[in-house]
């Protein structure tokens, strides 16, 4: 098995080079073109390119320093300086757009002598440290200097210069040395163009220029560490601090972010087996060479010390952990898994699949479950995010997923945000999302509409406003969704032509009798959600009258006792106005975990089989029991809460969970720690011990996105491929150690490579037909549906009509959550996720990323504050009806009155002892956005916490001694 | 009977104490029981007499100046408010050499007038050229002002009528008009001049250049230096909107154009078109590469007419007179007429409106009567701080836009600054640098490093360090600066300190 994880190198390995191309100005993509001659070599152009992009293209290269194809021309540098017949001096290049017939010059007497000139002026400003700088190997200016033939700095280096300032190293990550800056602004431009946030400024003017992030340092600037602005130096300025440190990389291999459902393409830079640096990826469809603080520098989790390296059981959790070999391991786990289903029966064991981990793990597991196990208890953690997106949008549209590629938010005209922070959670998409919003020269931004109890940043962000924030109360979505769509339909604003097309007439009749009732219009609902009627009528118009209208949402929307409803009802308003079916529309999830949607398309749900085929549906079951050589059960299996609630009543026994910390990322905790000791044989795969595997039996060590191959789908449906650039620490792939359990079970699975699995994915699977590694490292990425229709992939779903046919409209009636405020609970609580940290911590907390939030706190309104006798930074105990927890108060006016926030990064917080046991009445997605509780004025510790340090402690104690660190706390 | 009096309100007539001689004279007119009305006019341009005050008598204006307060009490013991006899009296104004001399036809009401009159300003032939562009085609205005021969006034001298063609061809759903009144070279006075002194004729300019190229909203960016003009300029635009001149209504046409006033910030950088229009959108002030032509994406990324002060103030008079009349003045290829302002060591500095063609020697000895200090002229720099230097052997050069670039120098805004024999050459090619130094918006590399790194061999050279080799470098980064500059603050740096070389080697060889 270690021969098979030590394949050779994929094809997108290659030794590293620095020179990638970089054309200098952005590409234009109107369809006309011009040509001109360059240098005598004649080359055509899309209208729009600059003299400097079309020599690039002619195999010419133009000097330059402040130009980078990531950012619009700017022209300061003067390096790029040619000759153009018939013109006066010496026109920028990158500056200059062709023109027909054009003829330029790019090399000459003169043109040198500039060049020259200029570079002489930026080097007597500029540190002679070359050999002991950073950049040493990668630096433009140093490149400059060589092109231009600089022998010397006839101003000497005596005059008045920049060479005695400080250096800035207050980032975790980079350092700025405003020595060697050069004041190209493309940090300036990167900060602003790319990332949208502003956060940079060139000071003074003249000499005295100089860049600033503010009035002290980057950690205390704006700056959110996305490293676009490290990205776009051409010097050794703003600087990785790994690169200081390590040096410059020799190989790099093209691989996938495991952090959110954006699914950014990385450069992993390589010395030998380690990480120096980890490059957003220009080629890289989702992120088109962006990236920010989590999947650009918090990549040190991966060879954290915490990791477990060597497989471990014990019979009790109160035992010792003991160190075994795999094979002991893996025999053991397969027997208690034989045993617990010779004495429970065949449905008291089951499994959960990872998010986090490939498509072809997961695949593997719920295989292993269905084939090996015999049942069809597996689950995943969608369970717990967007299982309502798979249920409303199958049900309405006929497909589980977006509609939309990332693109698409270029072509659109309004935007409405619903129960999502894409600033925090999706970084890299919004700012995307913000460019379109700013809108450029050409084009006006886009308008927005947000909907959410809290104001996020997007409501207001530099050259970003929203048109209308409703701040509704939380628990009230389908409420304001309802009176958007009554406003659509009585205003005369739905798209009929489209609706008699493509939607279902009988649905839509009921649909539009419904919606029109005047319960539904905005001011009978003005009391329920709070949003005033005017702004509702607003923005229904404004959305409903935009050419191209887009609904982008999270887990605000999924994660409530009506998620499944909210869903359908975006379906509805989107279906309506006519907002599906081309690019600039549609309806989007922004998914939380980077393989969320992989998980689901992969058959992790207890009800369905890859491709979201119902397992009672007997043709299905047909295709899989024959490829697999094993019957597969009729009927659906259990859900994770289920699992959880027949482990209490002693039904369910065993539990394989490989990914996922369910301990603390589920609600309710004191009851999931209760079925967890219920379990006899809980098996954890995860990279560190989690809060999990402090209940476990079995640890199998897991293995990093870093150290496998495989593939992650984001969440426009694109599946991208992950690459091993490093062996497995512990030796296995998480695939193979499934398959290895498989093969102890006496269910052998024969995969000499992940490629094989996804082989077998293709076969079996009507939307992954045309899906193999071949083709993704062809094509760099695919988004499914891929097969004969769709040979390279489906950008945009439902164009000609809708998967299932004609689009459905279902009723969407509001009903409140039994969750209410009372006199004893008279504030919301609502959950969700900040920037720096990412999902349960367990990756980000073990990182440097905790500079920026090293606890989570729990954001109060001032005034509510006020009447609790609350100061900022007090410790204050929150308590709903379900359990109480111990946490520090932010003041802060994002919130509204009556409505309070926290995260649950940290297991400590406890925030998930809080949650209740609410969910969603289709698909049991828990409630935790909507939680009724008190917060009072309290110093100490809570009881769970107490609980939960004691355990921690003692649980600590029980690992191997010198073998790994405990949880980090 | 009351008797008006005119005293100055224009800044240089403020700066010379002309409030404090109103107080004076309305003290003692009320002391001696005599009624008089003061009228704040603009300046003559006479500006080494001001404050010039002007009693109205039935045969004429009879000036007297300078007036301190200290003359007040003499000029009433003489009967001044009658035309009594003085040693301040300069005579009847409309007979006066300097006067009569010029041919003012953008100065035509500056210093006649009441500037804040509307009456005033309509019954000394305003609104004629506005309410005749009322009756024209966009395009018709546009050809008059191309036949006008009219060159921008702000120093490129690009050709007025065809940025407007320009502005007007491109189709838009909103256009601008954006003068640029950042008047920031050294020595010169004359956009402020009509903007203390007529500033209807400044914003009827700009309506007829709206009406022209389509464009609804103009801009106007004043520097901050120029409080007076502020005050002034932002009255007129009230005055002329309260009574339709501008607005959404202009003179009951049914047309649109209103004007905004906007203040700059201190930066001479922000005098350069592109760097002005960053400015008026609230960003820093920095120059844009250019294409695009501000006049296809310009403010806001709209097609915008960018005009100085000085071309927009012409733009009335050509309409009401034609285009044909306005080119019947001048040489070549420069028409019209252009206010000079004389500066520096002079003995008659202010503002003379002439034809192009005449020489600098006319300017310099009939007009300004040689220096004040009465040594001999040794330097003239025209055109502002980026202008060159030109020596005595120079100044039979006619002034036109050609005639002057094929001397060397450039005719700018129209600044002339004078310079005796005590002048070192050397320290004005460093003060080139220097300002260059100081005002540069640091974007582009010649110009950010090159103007600091200029001042430190200039004064290598002043200290004799390796002097031949450091002129050299001089030449060598004058060379980067005017052909790798982005915009013309660092292309034009090296004219006033290459002139100084050539025409004057001997001060940088001591």
């Amino acid at each position: 098995m270690r021969g098979l994880a030590n394949r050779e190198p994929g094809p997108r390995q290659t030794m590293y080079s620095n020179k990638v191309i970089d054309h200098g100005t952005p590409a234009r993509t109107a369809p006309a073109t011009v040509s001109l001659q360059i240098d005598g070599v004649t080359v055509t152009v899309p209208v729009g390119t600059s003299v400097m992009r079309a020599a690039v293209e002619a195999g010419r290269k133009v000097p330059k320093l402040c130009a980078t194809d990531s950012l619009e021309a700017f022209g300061s540098c003067r390096l790029c300086l040619v000759e153009i017949e018939g013109r006066r001096g010496y026109p920028a290049s990158c500056t200059t757009p062709c023109e027909p017939g054009m003829k330029v010059k790019t090399q000459s007497k003169k043109l040198a002598d500039l060049r020259r000139g200029v570079m002489e002026l930026y080097i007597s400003d500029h540190p002679l440290d070359c050999l002991t700088c950073p950049a040493n190997g990668n630096c433009e200016l140093q490149d400059m200097a060589g092109v231009v033939g600089l022998r010397e700095v006839r101003y000497g280096y005596e005059g008045e210069n920049h060479l005695v300032q400080a250096k800035d190293a207050s980032n975790p990550y980079f350092t700025f040395d405003a020595t060697k800056c050069i004041v190209c602004s493309r940090c300036v431009r990167a900060c602003e163009e790319v990332q949208g946030t502003f956060a940079l400024t060139v000071q003074g003017r003249g000499f005295d220029s100089k860049i600033a992030s503010g009035p002290t340092n980057f950690l205390d600037s704006e700056c959110v560490s996305c490293g676009a602005c490290v990205q776009a130096c051409p010097t050794a300025t703003l600087m990785e601090k790994s690169i200081a440190e390590q040096g410059q990389p020799d190989r790099v291999v093209d691989t996938t972010c495991a952090y959110c459902g954006v699914g950014c393409s990385f450069r992993a830079e390589m010395k030998g087996n380690d990480v120096v640096r980890m490059v957003p990826h220009k080629d890289g469809k989702a992120n088109h060479g962006h990236s920010c603080v989590k999947g650009r520098f918090a990549w040190g989790y991966a060879t954290h010390p915490d990791r477990v390296k060597k497989p471990m059981i014990r019979s009790k959790i109160t035992d010792p952990w003991r160190e075994v070999t795999w094979d002991e391991a893996i025999a053991y786990a397969a027997s208690e898994i034989r045993r617990i289903q010779g004495k429970y029966g065949v449905a008291s064991v089951g499994g959960i699949t990872s998010s986090r981990c490939t498509n072809e793990e997961t695949y593997l597991v719920q295989k292993l479950v269905r084939a090996a196990f015999g049942n069809n208890n597996v689950d995943t953690c969608a369970r717990v995010c967007h299982s309502p997106t798979g249920y409303g949008l199958k049900t309405t549209l006929g497909e589980s997923a977006g509609t939309q590629d990332f693109d698409s938010v270029d072509d659109t005209d309004c935007v409405i945000v619903i129960g999502a922070n894409p600033t925090d959670a999706h970084p890299v998409f919004a700012s995307r999302m913000k460019r379109r919003l700013r809108g450029d020269t050409s084009r006006p931004g886009a308008g927005l509409i947000v909907i959410d109890p809290r104001r996020i940043d997007l409501v207001r962000t530099p050259h970003v406003e929203a048109d209308f924030h409703l701040q509704l109360q939380p628990g009230t979505n389908v409420a304001v969704l309802n009176a958007l769509a009554h406003v659509v339909v009585t205003e005369g604003l739905a798209k009929d032509d489209y609706v008699r097309e493509r939607c279902d007439l009988g649905d839509f009749a009921k649909w539009k009798a419904f919606i029109a009732l005047p319960k539904n219009s905005p001011e009978a609902l003005e009391k329920v959600t709070g949003v005033p009627a005017a702004s509702i009528r607003g923005a229904a118009r404004l959305y409903a009258t935009a050419k191209n209208g887009a609904i982008y949402y999270g887990l605000g929307v999924t994660e409530h006792s009506q998620g499944s409803t909210t869903v359908m009802g975006i379906a509805n308003l989107a279906m309506v106005t006519g907002n599906i079916g081309r690019p600039g529309v549609g309806v989007n999830p922004l998914r939380g975990q980077n393989n969320v949607q992989g998980s689901c398309d992969m058959g992790s749900f207890p009800h369905e089989l890859p491709g979201y085929r119902h397992v009672s549906d007997p043709a299905v079951r047909a295709l899989f029991g024959t490829a697999w050589g094993v019957p597969i059960q009729d009927e659906p299996g259990l859900r994770i809460p289920n699992m959880f609630d027949a482990a209490i009543d002693g039904s369910f026994k065993a539990l394989y969970v490989q990914g996922e910390d369910i301990a603390q990322s589920d609600p309710d905790t004191r009851h999931v720690q209760h079925a967890l000791e219920s379990l006899e044989c809980l098996i954890v795969q995860d990279i560190f011990v989690n809060e999990t595997a402090k209940y476990a039996h079995v640890f199998l060590p897991g293995s990093s996105f870093l150290e496998k191959d495989g593939t992650f789908t984001n969440a426009e449906r694109r599946i991208n491929r992950v690459r091993k650039v490093m062996p497995p620490l512990a030796g296995l792939g998480d695939w193979e150690a499934t398959m290895a359990l498989a093969k102890a079970l006496g269910y052998p699975m024969h995969y000499d490579h992940p490629s094989q699995i996804m082989d077998e994915i293709a076969r079996l699977t009507p939307t992954f037909t045309g899906v193999s590694y071949e083709k993704l490292d062809r094509l760099g990425s695919i988004q499914w549906p891929c097969n004969d229709k769709a040979p390279e992939g489906t950008p945009v779903m439902h164009e000609q009509e809708f998967v299932r046919g004609k689009g459905k409209f279902v009723i969407t009636d509001y009903v409140a959550t039994p969750e209410r405020t009372s006199q004893r609970f008279p504030l919301i609580l609502t959950t969700g996720r900040i920037l720096s940290q990412y999902n349960v911590g367990a990756q980000t907390r073990r990182t440097q990323n905790t500079a920026w939030h090293a606890a989570d706190v729990l954001e109060i309104h001032p005034h509510d504050a006020e009447q609790r006798g609350i100061q900022d930074g007090d410790a204050v105990s929150v308590v709903s009806r379900k359990g109480d927890t111990t946490l520090r108060a932010v003041l802060s006016e994002r919130m509204q009155p009556g409505v309070v926030y926290t995260t649950f990064h940290h297991p400590e917080s406890g925030a998930n002892v809080v949650t209740t046991e609410n969910s969603d009445w289709a698909t049991n997605c828990p409630e935790y956005k909507v939680t009724a509780v008190q917060v009072v004025a309290h110093a100490k510790k809570s009881e769970w916490q107490r609980e939960f340090d004691d355990f921690a402690d003692r649980q600590e104690s029980l690992l191997p001694k010198g073998a790994l660190k405990g949880e980090a706390r | 009977m009351t008797v008006t009096v005119y005293v100055p309100r224009d800044s240089a007539a403020l700066s010379m104490g002309a409030n404090e001689v109103v107080e004076a004279i309305v003290q003692h007119a009320t002391k001696s029981g005599q009624q008089v009305a003061i009228v704040r006019n603009g300046s003559r341009g006479m500006l080494w007499l001001e404050p010039f005050v002007e009693v109205v008598t039935p045969n004429g204006r009879i000036g007297y100046g300078p007036v301190g307060i200290a003359d007040v009490p003499s000029l009433f013991e003489k009967g001044f408010l009658h035309g009594g006899d003085h040693p301040l009296r300069q005579g009847f104004v409309a007979d006066l050499p300097w006067s009569k001399k010029q041919t003012r036809l953008t100065f035509a009401r500056v210093g006649v007038t009441d500037p804040l009159s509307l009456a005033d300003y309509e019954a000394n032939g305003g609104l004629a050229g506005l309410r005749k562009a009322l009756a024209m085609a966009p395009a018709a205005i546009v050809e008059e002002v191309v036949q006008s021969g009219l060159r921008g006034r702000g120093g490129a001298g690009f050709p007025a009528g065809i940025k407007w063609r320009t502005v007007l061809q491109t189709a838009a759903s909103q256009k601008y008009v954006a003068c640029n009144a950042d008047e920031g070279d050294s020595g010169t006075f004359s956009d402020r001049m009509v903007m203390e002194g007529d500033p209807f004729l400044l914003l009827e300019g700009m309506v007829i250049a709206g009406l022209a190229t389509g464009a609804t909203e103009g801009y106007v960016y004043l520097r901050s230096e120029y409080p007076d003009a502020q005050v002034v300029f932002a009255t007129a635009i009230e005055r002329a909107r309260a009574a339709g001149w501008i607005g959404a209504d202009v003179l009951g046409s049914g047309r649109r154009f209103d004007v905004h006033l906007r203040i700059g910030a201190g930066a001479y950088i922000c005098g350069e078109e592109t760097a002005m229009l960053e400015s008026l959108e609230g960003k820093r002030g920095m120059v844009r590469p250019k294409p695009p032509l501000p006049a296809i994406a310009g403010l806001w990324g709209k097609p915008t007419v960018i005009n100085n002060v000085m071309t927009l103030a012409s733009v009335p008079w050509i309409l009401a007179h034609g285009g044909a009349a306005y080119a019947a003045h001048g040489v070549g290829r420069s028409k019209g007429t252009l206010p000079f302002q004389l500066a520096g060591n002079v003995t008659h500095g202010g503002l003379v409106e002439v034809p192009f063609g005449i020489t600098l020697k006319e300017l310099l000895y009939d007009f300004g009567g040689g220096t004040a200090s009465g040594r001999p002229i040794r330097a003239v720099q025209v055109g502002g701080p980026l202008g060159a230097y030109l020596p005595p052997s120079r100044f039979d050069t006619p002034l036109d836009y050609e005639a002057f670039a094929a001397a060397g120098g450039l005719v700018g805004h129209g600044g002339v600054v004078v310079f005796d024999d005590t002048v070192d050459m050397r320290k004005q090619a460093r003060y080139a640098m220097e300002f260059c130094a100081i005002e540069s918006c640091g974007k582009c590399t010649p110009c950010r490093i090159g103007s600091t790194r200029g001042v430190e061999v200039i004064d290598r050279i002043a200290a004799g360090e390796k002097r031949d080799a450091n002129v050299a470098l001089l030449r060598d980064l004058c060379a980067t600066l005017t052909h790798g500059s982005l915009c013309a603050m660092g292309g034009l740096t090296p004219m006033p300190v290459m002139s100084a070389l050539q025409h004057w080697p001997e001060d940088f060889a001591r």
